[in-house]
């Protein structure tokens, strides 16, 4: 007999349509599947009842594929077969991964993404986040009786394309039909902003194991939009531990310790920390592998003295977030708190002191993203109740845009636009006949393409021969509401059109947009100078070809003095293009534009009598 | 979803209730388990509205009859309203002689759980249970 769930007043399904409908929030360490039951979010908790399913998967040597707690058992002895945390390399190239010297695997470095070896062959980060989604499925599967219609899984706000796309393959591979990538904040939203049916502009405060994320969402009249995101990559509950682990060693004046003695201090700063949450001080009690005793209390106010800079560092990525968003601290009407780390009192009290307020935090951070999640993959697979229909917007982390003449980037898209989103502009030749235009995908905040990250290039062609600066092309951007990007060049008088899906061939690490952001501020001014600079450079550039194919056509009209003089002009800009002078090569702009007035004026005369000549006035038409 | 099986014909519901079953509607005609109530009342408190649930059948499903089983906001005028285990049952006259004896429970079979309606007057189902015939 299948069991029924309650359904909203006139949604009861028909029998055997039931749609099946799961949340899944794949993190770095944990990964969770929730659900929404007689209209409650519920996270799936496992045959014995646990809620997380650790994000490790182990290839074993005898062929068999452990995922989760029996995975987690052998990274000790297994560790070059234990994948753990396969979420930071998804959509990475080696380069992009931090530390990579410090891991136990053997990476390729194959085309776009790092592949690892196993004892059973290669693997890609996404097959291995597969198998961590081919479990949460088969766990959804067994609590909800019947195949899925489809997931929602949750991905950092600052994951871009290649993470994205990465994250839905996987998700493909574990026979899971995505109905929609959710940014983890904007979940986190969800599980309150429905669930407390509150509105304002909001905070989320995302405090993991070893990442920081700080988002500002508005929300009105049941739409979300993420308004700002920022963070620090390097920064978690992982962070707090460690500050007591030192601790521990100062003040029993340990050093120096075997590796067993300590993981065992790390595992004992960790459960002093979270005993400490509860408690007014924790005592720690160790026994080393020399014999000897570490017997310490630890008090809150000393846990609170010795993880105050941690704390603080928190505030500084929410100052930006609030500033970017062009907001104050006063104009935020509630704080999320989101991950385990947030159920330390002295992050409790800070962030209630920085937004003069209490903190939400009535849902288990650890499982307010999965849980809103749940809410909008019921609502997408179509169980949704009367006045439901809302729409939901999330936000592009870095702007995207084009390369021009002399590696210029032209934003199409700016950073922290809503998505889906769709923009065109219109681009033009830059020689005399040509057929073709390279389309260059760029993402970043800097002026010069050299300082942005590649996405994807492509070519049109079929574009009529013109004059420079005649054809009319227009490039549209389209974000969809995945957060993947597709560039459609298209020629406006042939309808000549080429376009591209970006799957760029590497991600951004979160380091690295934290970084790209902090050196558009830095370099703005020094931005700005070589962006005058290059576009004195193109322009000079344009000048000298027009001047040499007039050259070319009506040699004829000039005297050997008059062409050696515009010859010497042009020599003497091409040396100032090759400098960073910008006034110098104005200067001999001039001087080149000057010096071919004449020669100009004469071709003009020369086309004009060419088109009237054996022709009377009369048929020349004045009002033409 | 599971492939819908039954051993007979799917037929269409049946001119006249069965019997026996005004004898049942002066005892309660349909019950809730102490577990059901619980978690009805936990369902109704978290959702934040509604007066109690709604139990009905309507014709559909492979095997004829299918169960319905809704938060209710408000009484229709029609409705028979009783209480079980201080939940309030709506039921509309004319799913009631298809459900009188019926008990709702909540059960759990391994990790799924849900309600599951005891219904007396089946004579069979489709392999799922889902759907059913009177």
């Amino acid at each position: 007999m299948a069991l029924l769930q309650i359904a909203e007043p006139g949604e009861s399904a028909a029998p055997h349509e039931h749609r099946l409908a799961v949340g899944i929030d794949l993190g770095t360490t944990n990964s969770l599947v929730a659900t929404v039951r007689s209209g409650m979010s519920v996270v799936l908790n496992d045959e014995r009842g646990r809620p997380l399913l650790p994000s490790i998967v182990r290839y074993a040597a005898g062929g068999e594929i452990e995922v989760g707690y029996a995975a987690q058992s052998h990274q000790a002895s297994d560790p070059r077969n234990t994948i753990v945390s396969a979420k930071r390399f998804m959509g990475r190239g080696r380069k992009d991964i931090a530390h990579i010297e410090m891991l136990p695997y053997d990476f390729i470095d194959a085309e776009g993404m790092v592949k690892l070896k196993t004892a059973q062959g290669i693997k890609s980060p996404v097959e291995v986040s597969a198998e961590v989604l081919k479990a949460l499925r088969s766990r959804a599967e067994a609590s909800l009786g019947g195949e899925l219609t489809g997931v929602v899984i949750t991905v950092p706000a600052y994951f871009d394309d290649a993470q994205r796309q990465a994250t839905k393959d996987a998700a493909r591979l574990a026979g899971l039909n995505v109905l929609r990538l959710l940014n983890e904040p904007t979940a986190a939203a969800i599980a309150y902003g429905l669930d407390n049916g509150a509105e304002g502009v909001y905070a989320v405060f995302d405090l993991g194991g070893g990442t920081f994320d700080i988002s500002i969402l508005r929300l009105s009249k049941g739409v979300f939009e993420v308004m700002a995101t920022g963070g620090d990559s390097a920064l978690g509950g992982d962070d707090f531990d460690h500050r007591v682990f030192c601790w521990i060693i100062e003040q029993a004046g340990l050093m120096p310790l075997s590796p067993h003695d300590v993981r065992l201090l790390q595992v004992r700063a960790r459960e002093a920390k979270e005993y400490l949450s509860q408690h007014g001080e924790a005592p720690i009690t160790v026994k080393l592998g020399s014999g000897e005793y570490v017997d310490l209390t630890l008090t809150t106010d000393i846990f609170t003295e010795i993880t105050r800079t941690l704390v603080q560092k928190t505030l500084v990525p929410t100052r930006k977030a609030l500033r970017d968003a062009g907001l104050a601290a006063e104009d935020i009407k509630g704080v999320v708190m989101v991950g385990g780390a947030t159920r330390m009192p002295q992050i409790q009290h800070a962030v209630g002191e920085f937004f003069r307020q209490e903190p939400l935090n009535n849902l288990d951070p650890d499982k307010v993203v999965a849980l809103g999640a749940a809410i909008q993959a019921n609502l997408l697979a179509g169980n949704r109740a009367a006045g439901d229909d809302w729409l939901l917007l999330d936000v592009i982390p870095l702007s995207l845009g084009l390369e021009t003449m002399g590696g210029l980037v032209e934003k199409v898209i700016p950073r922290n636009s809503t998505i889906p989103i769709a923009r065109a502009q219109e681009f033009t030749t830059y020689k005399d006949g040509q057929t073709a235009l390279a389309v260059h995908v760029v993402q970043g905040e800097r002026e010069l393409v050299s300082d942005c990250r590649s996405l994807a290039r492509f070519e049109l062609r079929g574009i009529p021969p013109m004059v420079a600066g005649a054809a009319r092309i227009r490039v549209s951007f389209q974000v969809d509401a995945d957060g993947l990007l597709s560039v459609t060049a298209r020629e406006q008088t042939t309808g000549h059109e080429a376009r591209i899906e970006v799957k760029p061939s590497y991600g951004l690490s979160d380091d690295e947009i934290a970084a790209m952001l902090k050196d558009s501020f830095s370099h703005a001014s020094d931005d700005a100078f070589r962006r005058a600079l290059r576009e004195a450079q193109v322009e000079a550039q344009r000048l000298i070809e027009a001047v040499q194919s007039a050259l070319k056509e009506d040699a004829e009209l000039l005297s050997a003095p008059e062409r050696s003089h515009i010859d010497n002009a042009i020599v003497r800009l091409q040396a100032a293009i090759m400098g960073d002078d910008r006034r110098a090569i104005d200067q001999a702009m001039d001087a080149l534009s000057k010096g071919t007035n004449e020669f100009a004026a004469r071709r003009m005369n020369k086309s004009v009598s060419k088109a009237l000549s054996g022709r009377k006035i009369d048929e020349v038409g004045f009002d033409a | 979803m599971s492939a819908c099986t039954t051993t007979e014909n799917a037929t269409a519901a049946p001119q006249a209730a069965p019997a026996g079953w005004q004898g049942a509607e002066r005892a309660s005609p349909v019950t809730l388990s102490a577990r059901a109530a619980d978690h009805i009342a936990r369902f109704l408190a978290k959702r934040g509205k509604g007066i109690g649930i709604r139990l009905g059948v309507r014709t559909s499903g492979c095997s004829g009859m299918a169960y319905k089983l809704e938060f209710a906001d408000s009484p229709n005028p029609e409705d028979i309203e009783f209480s079980s285990h201080g939940v309030k049952v709506l039921v509309d006259p004319k799913s009631l002689p298809y459900l009188a004896g019926t008990e709702l429970d909540y059960a759990r079979e391994g990790l799924n759980e849900g309600f599951k309606f005891n219904n007396p007057n089946v004579k069979d189902a489709c392999g799922c249970g889902e759907s059913f015939n009177v």
